[in-house]
């Protein structure tokens, strides 16, 4: 198999009597960006609990088996680690592997074989085996869920070396970022913001997208960098939007990648505004955030007018859902810590 | 004779006797008396079902599904196999006891469950080995020179998992046998299965690997996507310090029957048993009959690894019970009862096996230690910036130093 190259620019044709614009949900996007990558390279596969007749408990994978089969697409035995330890067989054997996990809290039957076995194994062959697995996790909060299924476990992940880690946040990015994610040669874990999931945007399928492993600037503003990632965007975008009225400018950026992290526009900005809030639903502890205010006190100590803040998630587990509004941090939370930056 | 049943009934059933009272001595350094009668009857007995085509007394026999027919040629191949791969793994032991390798994992005593296994595969076949298929690695065409830098800590494995059809060795147990199952999948999915052309895979693991979770899960994928898999299990009888029992109720081989696949306990002594049996399961595999589960009733001879000490769980009569099942003296025996070889074959091959060793040592003391770049190749297909970041940073603080540790020192 030729090896594709990491963050190709793509540009696919318009699908058959539609137009190359259509308005999506991420579900759809997600949905049509694995129907191409399963219709470009007959080596990918997607398998998971549920995704082939069902079409996934969030109906990403809908329709897919009844178009590509039962070996293309596979309803698989209930266990994740059987999911995780199988698709690094099939990539052994040259196969692009896409596995879902079904919530964020199930994929730990699976971690043994993602930290032990996906993560290592390019490393301890000196790259002689490509293990290029998609392991696909919707997570975070905010849907009223009983527990387990509503966790950030993502730091997990990122922590270890040998995988790249990602997180779409909203669908134009999910159809491009999904396809992108396949053609990897690396190991890729990829997390879905569920609450997003049926949020519609504008999806223009012969545009260029941006590469995978890259940060976006989504708004510009000079009073205060927000950086977010996932779930957090939205949220943060509201709360840039609500800040405006108030003559407060938020620059916010997306992460989209939390390893390796792309901090060269975070840098940027706040060379610019000398200030930093960072939003994840993750607990803060040993997290990506952690992570970035360590960077960011690094490389822009002399431009920073006020300590780096977080809004996160709390050091505790999930709580019952009826609590999970005051867990998640939501727009006012956003507010408050920009305007204890702007306090400093 | 003891039954499998006799000896896996568990604590506190009937027949089990009064082992449970002396579970809290058991953690002392002597074996208690039962455990010694436990462990005996354990590793003295493979059972009714063990299929043997060759007697610890070197007695060539017959069984009416899995006989083989060898040429004088190939057994003398299977003992030359197994006498060079023993003389590697004394000389791994030695290496390591004059501080030359950090550890060493010994095959010692499974060298017929290996070789028969590893010269049953084709060489489309893929292997997938857990740490101590020394002997199956040398079926691949692995040198034992290339084994060496994992326990040398110099590499993670040094030979080409894709050309050799050997896996790297997998040391989280039990994890080889789901990765596989899923390329035994993928052999499937390329329509390499169905006849005599077709492909398998065999993986490789223990007695306690039995209990992880990952095992049961390869089984039960392998069984509802009719992989091409020959789950192999060299039942060793001990994991470290653990006995059999520690793992099982039933006899590992009929766990297949919960999967819905055959299950055969073979004399893992026995070089000609494991051949046919083994070659047996691939062809079995290879036509999309798998997958099939094999326990190879075997014994580690030595420890653990060389970190082990023994004497603290298992008494020395167990080892002088299975010195007399030994499989390579079987063979041996049966050549010389043939008329198959003479001395002078048997000299050669000695001396065959003491060049062998000769090589190995002069290639560990002389192998040399990657350089500090080598912590940060390979860990990502394109390179991580952060990874780069580090890796000059260090190379940069490294070489500030007067006597900078550059690659290639000894």
């Amino acid at each position: 198999m030729a090896a594709p190259t990491v963050n190709q620019r793509t540009t696919t044709a318009p699908e058959e009597g539609r137009t190359p614009v259509q308005t999506v949900t991420m579900v759809k996007a997600l949905n049509m960006g694995l129907r191409a990558a399963l219709e470009k390279d007959p080596k990918v596969v997607v398998m998971g609990e549920d995704v082939g007749k069902l079409g996934g408990v969030f109906r990403v994978t809908d329709g897919l088996q009844k178009d590509f089969g039962e070996q293309r697409v596979l309803d698989t035995p209930l266990a994740e680690s059987g999911i995780i330890g199988t698709a690094v067989g099939l990539a052994i054997r040259g196969f692009r592997p896409v596995c879902e996990i079904q919530f964020d809290g199930f994929v730990f039957p699976g971690f043994d074989q993602i930290v032990s076995q996906l993560a290592k194994l390019r490393f301890r062959s000196q790259g002689r085996v490509r293990v290029p697995v998609v392991v696909r996790i919707p997570f975070g909060g905010g849907i009223g869920a009983v527990e387990h299924h509503s966790e950030s476990p993502e730091s997990y992940f990122a922590h270890t070396a040998g995988l790249r880690v990602v997180a779409c946040s909203n669908p134009v990015d999910a159809y491009w970022m999904i396809q992108q994610a396949v053609e990897c040669d690396d190991p890729v874990i990829f997390f879905e913001p569920k609450r997003r999931y049926y949020e519609k945007a504008q999806l223009d399928t012969t545009a260029t997208p941006d590469p995978l492993f890259a940060s976006r600037v989504l708004r510009q503003g000079g009073s205060v960098t927000v950086a977010c990632y996932g779930p957090m965007v939205k949220t943060c975008l509201d709360a840039a939007t609500a800040a405006a009225e108030d003559g407060v400018e938020l620059e916010v950026i997306d992460l989209r990648t939390l390893s390796p992290l792309d901090l060269g526009p975070v840098f940027d900005s706040v060379r610019r505004t000398g200030r930093l809030v960072l939003a994840s639903e993750a607990p803060s502890e040993a997290s990506v955030t952690a992570e970035v205010a360590a960077r960011v006190q690094q490389e822009c100590f002399y431009s920073l007018e006020a300590p780096v803040l977080r809004v996160t998630g709390f050091d505790t587990p999930y709580p019952p859902s009826k609590l999970e509004e005051e867990f998640l941090p939501d727009l006012d939370r956003v507010l408050h810590a920009v305007d204890r930056s702007l306090a400093f | 004779m003891s039954s499998p049943e006799q000896w896996t009934r568990p604590v506190g059933q009937p027949g089990a006797g009064p082992r449970s009272t002396d579970i809290t001595a058991a953690t002392a350094g002597t074996p208690t008396r039962d455990q010694v009668i436990a462990g005996l009857r354990a590793t003295s007995e493979g059972g009714a079902d063990l299929v043997q085509l060759l007697t610890p007394e070197g007695e060539r026999v017959h069984h009416p599904e899995f006989d083989i027919e060898v040429t004088p040629d190939e057994l003398r191949g299977l003992y030359r196999d197994m006498v060079l791969v023993r003389r590697a793994d004394r000389e791994g032991n030695a290496l390591q006891r004059q501080g030359q390798l950090g550890i060493w994992v010994p095959l010692l005593g499974q060298e017929a469950a290996q070789i028969g296994a590893g010269r049953a595969m084709r060489p489309a076949d893929m292997a997938f080995p857990s740490y101590r298929e020394h002997g199956v690695a040398w079926c691949r065409g692995i040198d034992p020179t290339q084994l060496l830098g994992i326990f040398r800590g110099t590499d993670h494995g040094s030979w080409d998992p894709l050309d050799t059809r050997f896996h790297l060795y997998t040391i989280v147990i039990g994890n080889q046998c789901l990765n596989a199952t899923g390329y035994a999948m993928g052999q499937r999915f390329e329509g390499k299965v169905g006849d005599d052309d077709g492909e398998a895979t065999i993986c490789f693991f223990g007695d306690g690997a039995t209990s992880q979770g990952d095992v049961h899960e390869a089984m039960v994928w392998a069984s509802v996507y009719d992989a091409p898999v020959v789950f192999y299990c060299q039942n060793n009888q001990w994991a470290i310090s653990e006995p059999l029992e520690r793992q099982t109720r039933v006899p590992l081989y009929r766990r297949a029957a919960g999967y819905g696949f055959p299950g055969i306990r073979v004399d893992g002594n026995d070089v000609l048993a494991c051949l046919a049996v083994s070659r047996w399961a691939l062809d079995e595999c290879r036509h999309g009959n798998g997958p099939v589960l094999i326990e190879a009733f075997t014994y580690r001879m030595d420890a653990h690894t060389t970190s082990d000490d023994p004497t603290r769980y298992r008494l020395s009569d167990e080892l002088e019970a299975w010195k007399l099942k030994d499989p390579i003296e079987r063979v041996r025996v049966h050549l010389v009862k043939q008329q198959w070889a003479d001395q002078d074959f048997f000299d050669s091959v000695q001396a065959e096996a003491d060049e062998l060793a000769a090589r190995l040592r002069e290639f560990c003391v002389s192998m040399p230690t990657p350089g500090p770049e080598r912590i940060f190749s390979e860990v990502y297909a394109e390179e991580s910036p952060q990874v780069r970041a580090q890796r000059d940073e260090f190379l940069d603080y490294v070489s500030g130093f007067a006597d900078a540790h550059a690659g290639g020192e000894h």
